[in-house]
């Protein structure tokens, strides 16, 4: 039983970091209609930012607001350079591009920085605390503390501030939007601004779990879009809880389901992918997709 | 005779590609040999990739996964159960072809995007999969594939014609090149007749196609099959032109070297996968030799760039001919051609009102 609320626990803390990426998805889908196959690797090169920031002796806790600016500031830039020109043409146009930037930037990623994985520090202590017999280690707690303040202050965002109303309104009805004044194409940059910097937070809390190198993200990735399909990929909530439900699972069937463990609790994810879309196309809080003919 | 004076420059260039690739081991070397076969290998597997993306409009990133399963099918009936490897090329195709058959009928429920989220997924989790039984797949360290000799009449008349005696890579490339043509005229087939109009109407227009009575569900999975049959042949021909199979020898990175290739060639056409194939396959090759070559570029820089350039390339490439020029490299060459006959016949098209058809989409 201490086990199991052990691997719960654990899975708590890596479901949040496949939380932030879903939720960094969902910002972007909601945006334009589009998954985002870059944000994997966007990520990662926002880590590798931070990771160059600590090393040349800057304070863990000043480089990661740091980096989350830049990687704002890089999401914005992306946007108007690569997204803005195919912004109208046909999701399978825009689905290749995002292939091609996640490509690029694994590559640029692997020029600066080379192949050779390395550690990345971890702010919290590596004691553990004894809660009735169940292990809780400092960095389990710390990973689910950073995430939580990160998806709070997204939502905050979101629904209380008169951007985050913008931003909402631009995604959904574009051209009305338009008409009251608000420069939509401005707000979608915003958006992949966001979702820069909230997927960026996912980097940084896995690269002290994994290994820091430029294909860090290409699992986690696979996560964090179980975690979207299965809230619903334009629910910010849904995305929440998928990732954290999706953590605990894939963590659970590691540990207790006999030949999954190591590489293969990745098929776990994809198996979560295909049953969502099989049997419940909408996720758990999506609604249904109207099509206009 | 008059068919003949009457056929349109496409068939002579046609002939010209054959005769090109008839001929081409002749003159380079055995190892480059063996370079051209992998091109043409990869090019079936992106006129497999051009039949389900460029003509019905579904997106799989998982093609590569379904090259790894033809390759494997052949190589354990190969090895394990002594069967000709030849023979096993078609079996290889016609099991790939049927899983992805079967694969099209949930892929049906899903939305362009979610499928290729999915077939991703299922490229990223391949290599894992096939890790796992042993017994079956030699696990991490793959299967070994002996490569077989030229047969008599093969390497009689090569010497007859040639003068020199025929190597093993340059019968592999004689038998893919093989292959390849028969794919490609399936393909042209395939596309100019009733079934590819079908599935340009569904891309175009699922609703519209199917109020004018043709079968979406049928087609679209029938695509998907397809598309992974010859996906499968390529698999299994690679694993013969590789001579040695892991699963490693299938990342994702060679589903997106499909893409890219499908996109560079010009989707939605019959020779864009094999222009697209060769500048996939060999633009990171020649990237990769060229940089360490130049003496003012420091080691360090250039073997970064050797591992680092073909992601950076593809990613450039994939971008920027997304952007501007959306129909690939045969996108270019038949506007430039449309506009120069144009110029020589002097007819104002455009201002006269009425364009001639884009071919990629009529």
């Amino acid at each position: 039983m201490q086990e199991f609320a052990q691997q719960v626990v654990s899975g708590i803390a890596i479901g949040g970091i496949f939380a932030s990426l879903a939720l960094a998805l969902v910002l972007i889908y909601n945006a334009m209609g589009l998954v985002n196959f870059a944000q994997g690797e966007m990520a990662m090169l926002a880590t590798f930012l931070a990771f160059a920031l600590i090393n040349r002796g800057m304070s863990y806790w000043i480089a990661f607001p740091l980096t989350l600016v830049l990687a704002f500031a890089g999401g914005i830039a992306i946007q108007r350079i690569v997204i803005k020109p195919v912004e109208r043409a046909p999701v399978l146009t825009l689905v290749i591009v995002t292939l091609g930037l996640a490509t690029l930037v694994n590559g640029i990623a692997g020029f600066i920085f080379g192949y050779v994985p390395r550690s990345f520090p971890s702010p919290f202590p590596p004691a553990s605390l004894d809660i009735f017999g169940v292990f809780i280690s400092w960095r389990d707690l710390g990973v689910i503390g950073v995430s939580g303040i990160v998806l709070l202050g997204v939502y905050l965002l979101l629904q209380r501030t008169t951007i985050g109303l913008t931003m909402r309104a631009a995604a959904h009805h574009p051209d009305a939007s338009r008409l009251l004044g608000v420069q939509v194409s401005w707000m979608l940059a915003l958006g992949w601004g966001l979702a820069s910097a909230v997927g960026a937070v996912s980097g940084i809390m896995v690269a002290p779990i994994l290994l820091l190198e430029p294909n860090m993200m290409q699992t986690i990735i696979i996560y964090a879009f179980a975690a979207a399909v299965l809230g619903g990929i334009e629910s910010p909530l849904g995305a929440v809880i998928g990732g954290f439900v999706v953590g605990i699972t894939v963590n659970l069937a590691g540990a207790y389901i006999p030949g999954v463990g190591g590489d293969l609790q990745l098929a776990v994810g994809f198996a979560i992918i295909i049953a969502v879309l099989v049997l419940r196309p909408n996720g758990l809080l999506g609604r249904a997709a109207t099509r206009r003919v | 005779m008059q068919r003949l004076r009457g056929a349109p420059p496409r068939y002579w260039l046609v002939v010209l590609a054959v005769i090109f690739l008839l001929g081409l081991p002749t003159v380079i070397d055995s190892f480059q040999t063996s370079e051209w076969a992998q091109a043409l290998i990869l090019a079936i597997a992106i006129m497999g990739l051009n039949i389900l993306v460029g003509y019905s409009g579904q997106l799989s990133l998982g093609h590569g996964a379904f090259m790894a399963l033809g390759a494997y099918i052949s190589a354990i009936l190969a090895h394990r159960y002594k069967v000709d490897y030849l023979l096993t090329i078609p079996v290889a195709a016609l099991a790939t072809g049927l899983v992805g058959f079967a694969l099209g009928v949930p892929a049906l429920r899903l939305s362009a995007l979610y499928l290729a989220l999915a077939t991703f997924a299922l490229a990223v989790v391949a290599p894992s999969v096939i890790k796992r039984p042993e017994d079956l797949t030699g696990g991490v360290q793959g299967i070994l594939i002996r490569q077989p000799d030229p047969p008599p009449f093969a390497s009689d008349a090569f010497s007859a014609l040639t003068g020199t005696a025929m190597t093993t890579d340059q019968w592999i490339y004689y038998v893919s090149l093989a292959c390849a043509i028969v794919l490609f005229w399936l393909a042209w087939n395939l596309v100019r007749h009733r079934p590819g109009r079908a599935l340009r109407a569904i891309r175009d227009g699922e609703v519209a196609a199917a109020a004018f009575g043709v079968n979406v569900a049928g087609y679209k999975t029938l695509a998907f099959g397809i598309s992974a049959f010859y996906a499968g042949a390529a698999g299994s021909l690679f694993g013969l032109a590789v001579g040695y199979i892991s699963p490693d020898t299938f990342p994702v990175s060679l589903s997106i070297q499909l893409l890219v290739g499908a996109v560079i060639g010009g989707l939605a056409s019959v020779p864009g996968p094999l222009l697209g194939a060769i500048v996939a396959y060999f633009l990171p090759i020649y990237a990769s030799q060229w940089v360490p070559s130049q003496t003012w570029i420091p080691d360090q820089i250039s073997s970064t760039v050797k591992n680092a350039g073909p992601a950076v390339s593809y990613g450039v490439l994939l971008i920027l001919i997304m952007i501007f020029a959306p129909n690939g490299i045969v996108g270019l060459t038949t506007r430039g051609y449309d506009a120069l006959s144009r110029r020589l016949r002097g007819a104002p098209d455009r201002e006269a009102g009425h364009l001639p058809p884009d071919r990629q989409t009529v």
